[in-house]
Parts: structure tokens; sequence; C-alpha cells
């Protein structure tokens, strides 16, 4: 009951907060919103955590706030990690927000969305009923709609963003509507008890209807291949704090709704279902470290590889219903918390990874990372931040990412012998996808920190670069900070992910994975030990720093040109670019790429041996926008061109068009009457 | 009592498996390159020569490119440190080295990946062609091959339920039938081309190449120098070593200390030695009759080594 209450108060300070953001003069109006919003998270958090170490579910119903249903909140164990999830990500937007808002996210219409966003992220998790939570959904989603056209009066990309993004995520509320509605139909409610009850009772055909239809839903919010194409035009489009919370947080909460239907509302469901899941969670993951490794925009970089780690999520997902369906619930459960944890692993290596990307556009005024370069030595700590988090996000021990791909790894090896044809299949063909999936996230991220800060710098822009502010640092250091410690130390979260995975499929018992510094896989033979990992790693680099230093005659480092073939002059220019260093990835993966490539060959008049001047441009295209949406959009159109023929402007026309309808209508009315 | 002279006894043949890839590691590139020289008609530098060079390069000056980083010095440290640590978990010379209980094969393969990502980055760093081009090219390949690692391991970890390396060394030896079953054998294929791979040799990379534009790992080293330049040898002799000693290890695991006598652990050393320098010699054997591979033939390669070890998982399962 007490953490009832403090997740009613979280929200109402929360709320006071953006009301206060919007209300307030320039000087005050970030700051005060942002500790608002902080605050909020935290009291949030401590709810969440108090759920996740009762295991009690926190409840809480007003009459008053929704109009005819009423407002119900019930946080669970498995919502309340995604309630700390958000928090982990919003406490260190917000204090980000405080530096980065005279960048453009400092106006009264922005302020406020950002803090109702927020808002409506925290507590979407809690949503009990489905009025609540198509409410919380619709507010989440509209505040981030109006937050990524923040710029749009000055770039036209950012309201071409804003249009994919509204249509993507309303087509996909209606199918998340529809899935509720006939659930809600056949049960009788609209609490999520109710449906739940009646759930399981259902024909198989309508809970598979119920089942796509919501995979559809929020696998659109969570960026699945192939409704995956509004994450790389909106993430860049939107201000870096905003990024950082669709990218770590949103996206996660589409997950959260696939949890929710699949293993909870649906209670499991048989084979196919979860092929599909795993299929869906590869393909994903695939395409999105591919393209991620091909762009060179650092924030569609990010954008993408968001993709890719949903997909690796769902990948864990589909398996963790594959081995529930075929009677291996304790593999289940050790794929779903896999899941679960590559998922909070996520959101502090993406939410890091896009507030220093946000650093670096405040520092050099751009994103594109064939124009940056060397931003080491001229933002040392942001850039030091950057390569943590890309460390994390390349699962290199012993930061976060490893953890998570190891567990997603240790239940995939256990599930090879089904005894199901399709899953035995699928399962090897899963970790090479993983596996693919981990190499191509390294040639990404290799790429983003190499060429974006190594080297020199490749525009007058990354020239001149200038640490940005305190706030902005320290809260991408918070961030980078829980990779350390999740990934040296994963037995403080893992509890409570355990706790959320017993409350969700439950009947699975209840051994745990940790076990002082190892982490025991139930029933199967594996063990990690992080920590003694992390301090070996230490001690051994210690002892190889001291040989180097002892065994050297002279302790002074002589700084030297490059080799240049013998040339002394080597510009910035000679460097490789991101473009020239996903090159061969580019050319081995030609038939999924397809890159448009252009060469303009200009001859000198007098010969054409000789040659004036070389163009080249080469381009990456989604396939599957081009193949999928493309059509669809050039169909409407013509649909609309066609519709404006009617209306040509002359009001004789119009006369008649009233004529006719009135002469159809009364002979319908004739005939039927 | 007892325990403290366990506890000592497996320290000091995890200290040995360290000490074995380090020098060992050298020894064996002066033993490959012995071995190519001799066949091509040449004497060849000694076998101890990259031993040599090594204990040169420690000693001289260490140059810094002028727009380097910290990334620059710190790479080579990393790479060493993580081979040491990956050298002291898994079971070379004896099956139950220290930390064994988390020599997870995954753990192993992610350790020698940290150091190969970070000497790519350091690549990257000096910001010239040379450096930008092999580190590309070395994570391309480096990307491919992942997925026929992975499902090796997988085909590999069947039969003993766990992808714990010393517990699949130790059910290879309790069931020596697992080593001609259909999975390990292919799984051994995949591995091998996979290793070759990771390790730069033919028909992957030249290692003794001499011109920057067909150079992959070289490219990548091409700035190093004094002993930032030794560490990266001497990083890579040990993943090679390494590397090698697992392969050896999955076929013929006899030999190896499953006791702390002194006695196990030196036959185990001399076994592990005599077995490695004979997959080294042939693998030197082969490689004087192949040419590099052109950079995008590699993928068929790799893919190849992908469906062996496919294959090995789908035999192991069948077989079951």
């Amino acid at each position: 009951m007490t953490s009832g209450i403090l997740l009613a108060c979280g929200s109402l300070v929360s709320l006071t907060g953006a009301l206060g953001g919007a209300a307030l003069p320039r000087p005050w109006r970030v700051p005060v919103s942002a500790t608002l919003i902080a605050t909020a998270c935290v009291v949030e958090s401590v709810a969440a955590i108090d759920v996740l170490a009762t295991g009690q579910t926190a409840n809480w119903h007003s009459s008053q706030v929704l109009p005819l249903t009423g407002a119900s909140l019930a946080l669970t164990p498995l919502g309340a990690i995604f309630v700390v999830l958000v928090a982990l990500v919003a406490v260190p937007a917000a204090i980000y927000w405080i530096g980065y808002a005279p960048h453009g996210m400092s106006a009264r219409p922005t302020a406020g969305s950002f803090a109702v966003f927020i808002t409506g992220l925290l507590i979407v998790p809690a949503a009990a009923s489905v009025a609540t939570f198509m409410f919380l959904w619709e507010m989440m989603a509209l505040t981030s709609l109006a937050l990524v056209l923040t710029d749009q009066g000055r770039r036209e990309a950012a309201r071409s963003a804003g249009v994919w993004y509204g249509v993507i995520t309303h087509v996909g509320a209606a199918f998340i509507l529809a899935a509720f509605l006939i659930l809600a139909a056949h049960s009788g409610g609209q609490s999520f008890t109710a449906l739940e009850s009646h759930a399981r009772a259902l024909a198989p055909g309508v809970r598979a209807t119920i089942f796509l239809l919501a995979l559809v839903g929020f696998g659109s919010k969570a960026g699945v291949v192939p409704f995956h194409v509004w994450l790389p035009k909106a993430h860049p489009e939107a201000p870096s704090p905003v990024s950082a919370l669709m990218s770590g947080a949103m996206v996660a909460l589409g997950v959260y709704g696939i949890v929710l239907f699949g293993d909870v509302l649906l209670g499991g469901g048989p084979v196919w279902w979860w092929l599909i899941v795993l299929t869906l969670g590869a393909v994903s993951a695939l395409f999105g470290s591919l393209h991620a490794a091909n762009s060179t925009d650092l924030k569609k970089l990010l954008a993408y590889s968001t993709t890719d780690n949903i997909g690796l999520v769902l990948l864990a997902l589909g398996a963790s219903g594959l081995f529930s369906a075929t009677g291996h619930a304790r593999l289940g459960a050790l794929s779903l918390v896999a899941a679960l944890v590559l998922l909070v692993n996520h959101a502090m290596f993406k939410g890091a990874l896009f507030l220093a990307a946000g650093s670096v556009q405040v520092a050099t005024g751009t994103r594109d990372l064939d124009e940056l370069g060397g931003l080491l030595r001229r933002m040392p700590q942001t850039g030091a931040l950057f390569l943590v988090a890309a460390a994390s996000i390349c699962a290199m021990p012993p930061l976060n990412g490893f953890v998570g791909e190891w567990l997603l790894f240790q239940s995939l090896l256990h599930g090879v012998n089904l005894g199901n044809t399709a899953g035995d299949i699928a399962i090897p063909v899963a970790v090479a996808a993983l596996a693919l999936t981990a190499g191509l996230t390294i040639v990404a991220f290799v790429k983003a920190t190499g060429v974006g800060f190594l080297g020199r710098p490749r525009s007058p822009g990354a020239e001149v670069a200038l640490e940005v502010p305190l706030s902005m640092r320290m809260s991408t250091g918070l961030l980078v900070t829980m990779c350390v410690v999740a990934g040296v130390a994963p037995m403080v979260i893992l509890p409570a992910v355990e706790r959320a995975v017993r409350a969700a499929l439950p009947g699975v018992g209840s051994a745990p994975l940790v076990h002082g510094v190892r982490l025991q896989l139930v029933s199967v033979r594996g063990v990690l030990a992080p920590t003694v990992l992390a301090v070996s790693l230490v001690v051994a680099v210690a002892v190889v720093v001291f040989a180097r230093r002892a065994l050297a005659r002279r302790r002074v480092v002589r700084v030297t040109e490059v080799w240049g073939c013998g040339r002394e002059l080597v510009t910035a220019r000679m460097q490789y670019t991101a473009t020239s260093f996903a090159e061969p990835v580019q050319r081995v993966f030609d038939d999924v790429l397809r890159p448009v490539r252009d060469i303009d060959v200009s001859h000198v008049a007098e010969s054409r041996y000789v040659i004036e001047s070389m163009s080249y441009r080469s381009h990456v295209n989604d396939q599957i926008e081009n193949a999928l949406y493309l059509p669809v959009i050039r169909a409407i159109r013509r649909w609309g061109q066609f519709a404006r023929r009617l209306q040509p402007g002359s009001v004789h026309r119009y006369l008649a068009y009233g004529l006719v309808a009135l002469v159809v209508t009364l002979v319908v009315v004739a005939v039927l009457g | 009592m007892n325990t403290l002279l366990h506890t000592m006894g497996v320290a000091g043949a995890s200290g040995l498996q360290v000490v074995l890839t380090g020098a060992g590691g050298l020894v064996l590139l002066g033993l490959m390159r012995k071995v190519r020289a001799r066949l091509e008609g040449r004497v060849g530098a000694p076998i101890l020569q990259p031993l040599r060079d090594v204990r040169k390069l420690m000693r001289k000056e260490r140059l810094r490119p002028e727009f380097a980083t910290w990334i620059f010095p710190l790479a080579p440290v990393i790479l060493v440190a993580t081979v040491g640590v990956a050298a002291v978990m898994t079971p070379l010379v004896t099956s139950r080295p220290a930390l064994s209980s988390g020599a997870d094969l995954f753990v192993v393969v992610y350790l020698l990946l940290l150091g190969s990502t970070i000497i790519a980055l350091a690549g990257l760093d000096a910001g010239t062609a040379f450096g930008g081009m092999g580190s590309s090219r070395a994570l391309t390949i480096g990307a491919l091959a992942e997925p026929a690692l992975l499902v090796t391991i997988l085909a590999l970890s069947i039969s003993a339920h766990s992808s714990n390396f010393p517990v699949i060394i130790r059910a290879t030896i309790v069931d020596p039938g697992v080593i001609i079953s259909p999975a390990r054998l292919f799984a051994l294929a995949a591995l091998l081309i996979v290793i070759v791979a990771e390790c730069g040799r033919l028909p992957v990379d030249n290692p003794a190449t001499h011109l920057e534009l067909t150079m992959i790992h070289e490219a990548m080293i091409l700035e190093y120098a004094g002993p930032d330049l030794a560490l990266v040898t001497l990083g890579e002799a040990m993943r090679l070593a390494l590397l090698l000693g697992v392969f050896v290890n999955l076929i013929v695991p006899w030999g190896i200390a499953s006791s702390t006598s002194i006695a196990a652990i030196v036959l185990g050393m001399v076994v592990l030695c005599a077995k490695v320098a004979t997959v080294a010699c042939a693998l030197s054997f082969a490689e004087v009759f192949m040419a590099k591979l052109r950079l995008f033939r590699l993928p068929e390669l790799l893919a190849g080594a992908f469906v062996l070890a496919l294959l090995g998982v789908v035999s192991g399962v069948v077989a079951k």
C-alpha cells in the first residue's frame, strides 16, 4: 500500500514538474523542471524497488482521474523492472537537459512535453486497465512526437521524421487497441486481471489473432524490422536527451507490451508464435547491425543499432517462449532473464551513447562522422565516456553488454536439443545471427569511435570543438558508471530481474542465479564470475604496464611523424573515413544493402585520356523502406491525385455533386423504405 | 596444508601456461618460419629469432605518432593482458587451471576479441590511411568469422552439455569416442579455419608481406615501434599459441595434467609443446602451397567454415 501511495505521489510531482517547466521564466524553467523530473523518477524507483523486494503488487485506483472508466494502476514486479529501467535513463537525461537546453530545448512547449513524456514513460508499465494503458501510451506517443518536431521550423528533415514517426506510431497504437478490444470483448471487463483470467479459455484462433495484433503494434514501437523505419529518421532529429529516452526507454516499453501479452495476459502460446518472434528478432538484429555498420551519421548509426539490440532482445524472448512451449520452463525463464538483462543494459549504454553523441553535436555542429575526428583530444571526457559505452555495446568483458550476451548465449546453447524439429533448426541459426550481429556491432562502433574520436579532425568544426558543460558530462558519466557496475557486479541487478521473471512466468521455481561473486545457471551447467574476470584483467594490465616500464631503457616517449610511404606530407584527408571504413562490409553484403554508387568523370576538352575532375557518391538506402513503404506512399499519393480531379474549383460541378448525392439518397431510401 | 599445496600447484600450473604461451608462442613463430624457409630451400632465421627480436624491441625508445591519443600505448597492453588472462584459465597444461570454473569458451573468445578490437581501434588512432585500411579489413574478417566461431562452440558443447572448456576436456578424456564423432570432426575443421583467419595466417592474411596495400594485420599496427611493437608481437604470438593449444587439446586431450603433482605438470607441458609443434609444422607446411586469397573471396571461405560448424551442431543433435 505504501508503494501505491508513493507511485501516485511520484507521478504527481512529475506532472507538477511539467507544469512548472511550462510556466516558469526562462532562467528557472529547465533547472526546476529537471530537478522535479529527477525527484519523480527517484520516488517511482523507490516504489518499484519496494515491489521488487517484497514481490507484492502495488495497487492504486481512482475513479476521478479518467472519465467513464477511472484510472487504475498496479505495479507488478515485471512492470517495476521497466519503471526502474525508465528511471535509469530519465534521471541522467533530465540532468543532461540542464546543459543542453540552450541548444533548442528550452522553449515552453518543449519543456512541458519533455516532462509529460517522462511521466508517461514512468507510469505506462504500471497501467492495470485497458483505458489507463491506452491513455498513458498515447500521452507518451504524442509528447514524443511533439519533441521529435522540436526543430521542425529549422529543418525539413525533422518535419518529415515527425510524419513518419506519427503515422507508424499511430497505426501501431491502432493494432494494440484492436488486440485489447478483442481480448476485452471476450473477457467482459477491462482490468488486466479480468483479461488474464479469461484469456486462457479463448479459442486458439482468437488468441493467435490477439497475439499477432499485439506483436505488430508493440513491435512498431520497439523498432522491429519491418516497422523500424521511423527510428533512423526520428532518433537523429529529436534533441539528444529525447533520443536517449526514446531509444533507451520508450523502445523497451514496446518489448514490455510483447511480454505483457505473450507471457502475462495470454500466458504463453504455441511454438509457432515464438518462432515468429525469434525470426523477427534475428532479422532485426542482422538488419540493424548491418545498417549501423554502414551509417555515417552518428545518431542514425545509434538508431539502427537500437533495432539491432531490440532484435537480440526479441531473439531471447522468442527463445524463451519456444523453450516454455516445448516444456523446458527453467530454460525459458533463463532466456527471459537474458532478454530483460539485455534490455536494461541497452538502456544504460544506448542512453550514454546518445547523450555523448548529443555532446558531440553541440560541440562540433555536426553528426556526420566523415566530418569529425580527433575529438578524444578536444573533448577528453566525453570521448572516454563514449569509448567505454561503445565497448559495452560491443559486449566487451567486463562491461554489462558482455553479461547480457553471455546469458543469451548460454540459454541458446542449452536449448539445442528441444525435441522439436523447427526449434532444433532455429537455435543454431539464432546463435549464428547473434554472432554475426556481434561482429557487425563491433565494426559499427569501432568505426564510430575510431573515426569520430581518434585520428585528425576532418572539418573546422571538429578542429575547434570544446568540452561540453559539466551537467552533460556528468549525466553521461552516470550512465557509463552504471554500465561498468552492471558488468563487474551484475549481482546488483540480477536478483531483481529474476524476481520479475518469476512473477511473469509463475511455476518456474526459485533457484537463484547469483552465488556470491559467481553467476551459476539453474538446471544447466554454466558459470560466470564477472567480478573475478574484471579483477584479473585489471591485475594483468597492471603487470604488463609495469613490465613495459621496467624493461624500457628510456622513459621519455618521443613524438614522431607517421609513415607516409616516404612522403612527408600526410594530411587529414588521407585518413580512412566512416564510408571507406565500412566499404568492405558494404561489398560483402552488397545483395542486402544495394548501395547506390555514382561516379562522374569529366575529361579535359583536348583529350579524353586526361581527367579534369572526378566525383564519387555512394549512398545506402534502407531496402525495406524502398520495398514496403514507398509503394504504399506512392499508391496513396496517386489516389490523392485522382481524388483531386473531383475538385476542379467549379461551383457548378459542386452543385451537381450535391444534386446527384441527393437523388441517390432518395432512390436508396425509396428502394429500401 | 593440502589445500595450500593444491592452490599453489594450480597457481603454478596457470603461471606456467602464461609463460608457455608467451615464450612458447614466440618460439612457435620462429619454428613456423623455419619450416617454411626450409621448404622453400632457404636456411631461414634461427628458431629463437622472434624471441630475440622482442627482447631487442623491448629495450628501444618508445615512439608515439603525432596525433595519437592514450589509446595507442594502451592497446598493446590490453592485447597482452587479455590473452594472458585467457591463458591462465584455459586448460592447456593442466585440466584444472586457476579460474577454471569460469573458463567458458565464450569468455575465452570474448577476451581474445577484446584484444583484437582495441588493436583495430588503435589502428585508427594515428590518423593514417594504412591504419584505417588494416583495421577495417581485420574487423570485416573478424565479423564474418564470428558466426563460425560461436556455432563451433555450440557444436563442441553439445556432448558435454556445457561450454566450459575444462568440462569439455574432462568429458572427452572420459569418453574418447566423442573425438571421432561427426559433430566434433566438423567442429574442429571449422575451428581450424577460424584460427587461421583470427591469427592472420595464409590464405587469409600474409604475415610476411612487405607491401602496405596488401596488408591486413601488419597495416593496422604499422605505426607501432619499440616496446609497444614488442607487446603487439608478443600478444599475437600468444594468441596463436593459445588457439592452437585449444585446438590440439580438443583433438588429443591425453597427456594433460589432471593432478597438481610436479611430474604430471611437467609431462603435461612436454606433451602440449609436442602437440602444438606438430600442428604448427603441419600448418606451416600447408602454407607453402597456398597463396593469399583476395579479400572479397574470404567470405566464401568463412561461410564454408560456418557450414561445417552448423553440420557439427546438426550431427550432434541427430546423434543424441
